[in-house]
């Protein structure tokens, strides 16, 4: 141990001990970051009002409470659904503009790029009460319809960057090969590009599907009705006072978006990393 | 000549077109960002000029310099924010040094402890604070009993809290840009600069340091300008203390149903998102910075 201490531990022969601080200080940082969220897992199962930790009492009863509550259900259901036609839709929206971007080379791709990106840059305010307005005109408002829409622009420019880097590490040459064979464009996208990005496409769909999956302040002004999203009323809820039912739900969500990264890592491998 | 001149001609024309085709592939794309984002927003624009009486007006503007409310709101948010983006380069840059010295394998291993919370709802994490930081919550309790306060404190429902809350959501935007830059690092820079006798702390801060700034300048944007667009977080942890500029838009149209109000206060937020982003893009490569989040 002390001769570790004593180890040059970089490039400038500076020693472990000599930044011991560092590692003490990145732990810490690194416990800080995770704790807060994992340690809703366990008070979840409390049987407390108070939502203690370690629970004195284990029960369901917080579980129960929400599968019990059809408004509870009624909202998961639409979180899903509109979680899961948004990845369906964002996703070939996507690569198929990226792909459009990446082969065409007239003037206009930058300013289609940045447009497409800028989803990600208008603080997300704006875009909900701007869809708040033309959902209102178009009778889109409380629509799962309006939702998906809404929720697919934010879900864009993640999928535009994640294959558009895909494909620039593309050897577009091969394309071109399988069309000087015969090959039709789209036959060609489709039997030899397609399946050499599709890690990034399938990244690109988890996390489609969590973007809307997680969205919240859109969902406040154009779902509701018979459409609440599970995020709305979990807002709502924490506005007015701690329920413990929330702490239920956000063990589940924890758990689908750990599900999404697993899945992420299977499919996603090889498209090199995050 | 002239039959090769043609077929030059033909093929130009048809290279013309097939690119045309290939742009005309992102249409639906934009077309959907046209409908929900770029109409609306020009209407709000438009909306933000017309007075209570219909008529075309400065009053919505006007009204924002002469309340003095709407001058905090805009001195809150940039506290907020310039705060947060501090916050997070102090703890978010020694860590991802920490994390970038590590062999590969241990550092993806560790890597997962920033990529969960990112992965993660916003709203759970918000929540997961509101418990730790509450009267009765784990943090009091904890404290109290390590003798560090005697009686409960207020730590949450304020700026304290406010600001926890948000470091720990922008903490990943901050160090996954600045990891990416220190792994680019020719190591062989600190061994020749070593060599040439340089301390560490020397080789640190001239040579390591300057060459981390582009990643360091990325994140630290990207925060401060989720940071002045941010909602949920400060109205939930906030307590009604802090108020930023997107929870007064959001009052304006829930509560008092004043578009007007709502959309000039918009148009504000987007010009000043908008100018830093314009102006920070002629130092950083933005494609980067938003390529680097994932």
């Amino acid at each position: 141990m002390l001769n570790w201490l004593k180890r040059p531990a970089s490039e400038t022969q500076i020693t472990h001990g000599q930044r011991l601080w560092l590692y003490v200080f990145a732990t810490v940082v690194m416990l800080l970051l995770v704790t807060p969220t994992l340690i809703v897992i366990p008070m979840s199962f409390s049987d407390s009002q108070y939502l203690e930790f370690p629970p004195e009492t284990w029960s369901l009863r917080w579980y129960k409470s929400y599968f019990n509550s059809p408004e509870w259900m009624n909202a998961t259901f639409t979180s899903l659904k509109a979680a899961f036609l948004t990845m369906l839709v964002a996703t070939p929206v996507g690569v198929i503009a990226a792909y459009g971007l990446h082969t065409s080379r007239v003037a206009w791709v930058r300013l289609a790029f940045m447009l497409l990106i800028t989803p990600m840059m208008v603080p997300v305010v704006l875009v909900a009460i701007g869809a708040f307005y033309v959902f209102v005109k178009l009778n889109l408002l409380y629509s799962l319809t309006g939702l998906v829409l809404a929720h697919s622009i934010l879900a864009l420019p993640l999928v535009l960057i994640v294959t558009g880097s895909a494909l620039k590490s593309y050897d577009m040459n091969q394309e071109l090969a399988a069309r000087s064979l015969g090959a039709a464009r789209w036959k060609a996208f489709v039997t030899i590009t397609l399946p050499q990005i599709r890690f990034a496409v399938v990244t690109a769909a988890l996390l489609a599907f969590l973007t809307s999956f997680d969205e919240v302040v859109i969902a406040m002004f154009i779902s509701g009705g018979d459409n609440p999203t599970l995020t709305r009323n979990m807002f709502n809820a924490l506005r007015d006072q701690i329920d413990p039912t929330i702490a239920a739900i956000s063990t589940i969500m924890i758990g689908v978006t750990t599900l999404m990264m697993i899945l992420a890592q299977i499919f996603g491998r090889g498209s090199g990393g995050k | 000549m002239v039959a090769l001149d043609s077929n030059r001609e033909g093929l130009r024309r048809d290279g013309r077109l097939e690119r045309l085709r290939l742009f005309g592939l992102s249409s639906p794309a934009l077309l959907m960002v046209l409908v929900v984002l770029v109409i609306p927003v020009g209407w709000l624009f438009y909306v933000s000029f017309v007075g209570a009486d219909g008529q075309f007006s400065l009053e919505n503007y006007e009204r924002m310099i002469k309340r003095k409310s709407y001058a905090r709101i805009f001195v809150t948010t940039f506290q907020v924010s310039l705060l947060t983006t501090g916050l997070c380069i102090m703890i978010g840059y020694p860590l991802a040094y920490f994390l970038s010295q590590l062999p590969n394998r241990l550092a993806n291993l560790l890597m997962i402890t920033v990529l969960l919370p990112f992965w993660t709802s916003l709203l759970v994490r918000t929540y997961a604070w509101l418990v730790l930081l509450q009267k009765k919550g784990l943090v009091n309790d904890w404290a109290i009993s390590l003798g560090l306060w005697d009686e409960p404190v207020k730590i949450v429902h304020n700026m304290t809290g406010t600001l926890i809350g948000m470091v720990h959501i922008m903490l990943p935007f901050l160090i996954l840009p600045v990891y990416n830059a220190m792994k680019a690092i020719d190591k062989d820079y600190l061994k020749a600069a070593s060599n040439l006798g340089a301390s560490p702390h020397r080789a640190f801060w001239t040579v390591f340091f300057p060459l981390s700034t582009p990643g360091l300048f990325a994140g630290s944007l990207m925060v401060f300008v989720l940071c002045l667009g941010f909602f949920v977080t400060p109205a939930v942890l906030g307590g009604g203390k802090v108020i930023m500029v997107s929870m007064k838009i959001v009052s304006n149209i829930e509560l008092f149903v004043n578009w007007g109000a709502a959309s000039a206060l918009g148009v504000v937020l987007l010009v000043i998102t908008m100018v830093i982003l314009w102006v920070a893009s002629r130092f950083v490569n933005l494609a980067a910075m938003t390529g680097g989040g994932h």
